[in-house]
């Protein structure tokens, strides 16, 4: 039993470290999602926001982290 | 199969399993020290067993889920996992957080080990074994995830597979032969560079996931790579004045 709790928390683990950077992400990919539904003839602007979303959120959240 | 997603496919599988495979054998060596190859040996595979039956029991959902839904969902995981790894890699290269120590991490396994010997000398070939058992586990669904990831893509778990196999036979090889963790290994640059893989290609299979036509087509997995790597460097140039303005 032990070891599927220590399982359970490695997997989740896995993906889930500092939980702003988690939530960031998933907002990237939820504005991403929601712009290529609303622009189906400009697809690119979806990948544009996903790709600078998701450099932007890295760069904050590593200079956040430094100053703390 | 297409050689520019191949190649980044099959390399990212194999430094990121070198690199979690140095972690298992730490803990593997540290269990042979302490109660012999026996229990260390015999944990250690029952984790392979254990991962490979993951695996067979994968493999065959995978390709019942439709192409778009699971290019979006292992994007997402990846870029979650990807910058994850990165963002801890950037933060050890600037001295925000302190490097992986496989020495320290063999001593400390060891004197766990040793700790339990004294407290109850009985049980310990299964607790040493379990102890190989867990680290061969945790660190090998790591491996697994890496490869599906990289792998399902394009329908490349094959080959992704087989860079993961090598980087795991190459650092048992190692093992077996000098018998102490592999400390020379420049673990925090290979998590580094492969966050960086790791990164773009999850920013790659979202967009993908999403219908986004990406200029280059595979090839701008690439270009979406060196912008990660622009970015993690420029954060590591500007994290290491800001650990001495901020000690």
């Amino acid at each position: 039993m032990n070891i599927l709790v220590t399982a359970s928390q490695a997997l989740v683990g896995l993906f889930v470290d500092d939980g702003s950077l988690a939530v960031a992400i998933l907002v990237i990919v939820l504005v991403s999602g929601i712009l290529s539904i609303l622009m189906p003839d400009m697809p690119l602007v979806a990948g544009a926001m996903l790709l600078i979303g998701c450099l932007a959120v890295l760069f904050a959240n590593v200079m956040k982290a430094a100053q703390e | 199969m297409i050689w520019t997603t191949a190649a980044p496919a099959v390399t990212t599988a194999f430094v990121s399993s070198l690199v979690e495979a140095v972690e298992a054998l730490t803990i593997v060596l540290a269990v042979a020290s302490v109660r012999g190859w026996r229990p260390a040996a015999l944990g250690a595979l029952a984790g392979l067993a254990l991962l490979l039956l993951i695996v067979v029991a994968l493999g065959p959902l995978l390709s019942r889920v439709p192409l778009h839904a699971l290019q979006l969902v292992i994007g997402v995981l990846l870029l979650l996992f990807g910058m994850r790894w990165l963002r801890k890699a950037i933060l050890r290269a600037g001295g925000v957080i302190a490097l992986h120590d496989e020495g320290i991490a063999f001593a400390t396994e060891t004197e766990e080990l040793r700790d339990q010997a004294r407290q109850q000398e009985t049980r310990l070939d299964w607790l040493a074994g379990l102890a190989s058992f867990k680290a061969v586990v945790l660190e090998g669904l790591e491996v697994v995830f890496i490869v599906i990831a990289v792998g399902a893509g394009r329908g490349l778990v094959g080959p992704a597979s087989l860079g993961a196999l090598a980087a795991c036979l190459v650092v048992a090889a190692f093992g077996f032969v000098i018998h102490r963790p592999l400390e020379r290994v420049p673990e925090n640059t290979l998590k580094f560079a492969v966050g960086v893989m790791l990164s773009a290609f999850g920013v790659f299979w979202t967009g993908e996931g999403l219908g986004v036509p990406w200029p280059g087509e595979d090839l701008a997995i690439v270009a979406i790579a060196a912008l990660f790597l622009l970015i993690a460097l420029a954060a590591v140039a500007l994290t290491r004045p800001r650990v001495g303005a901020f000690p």
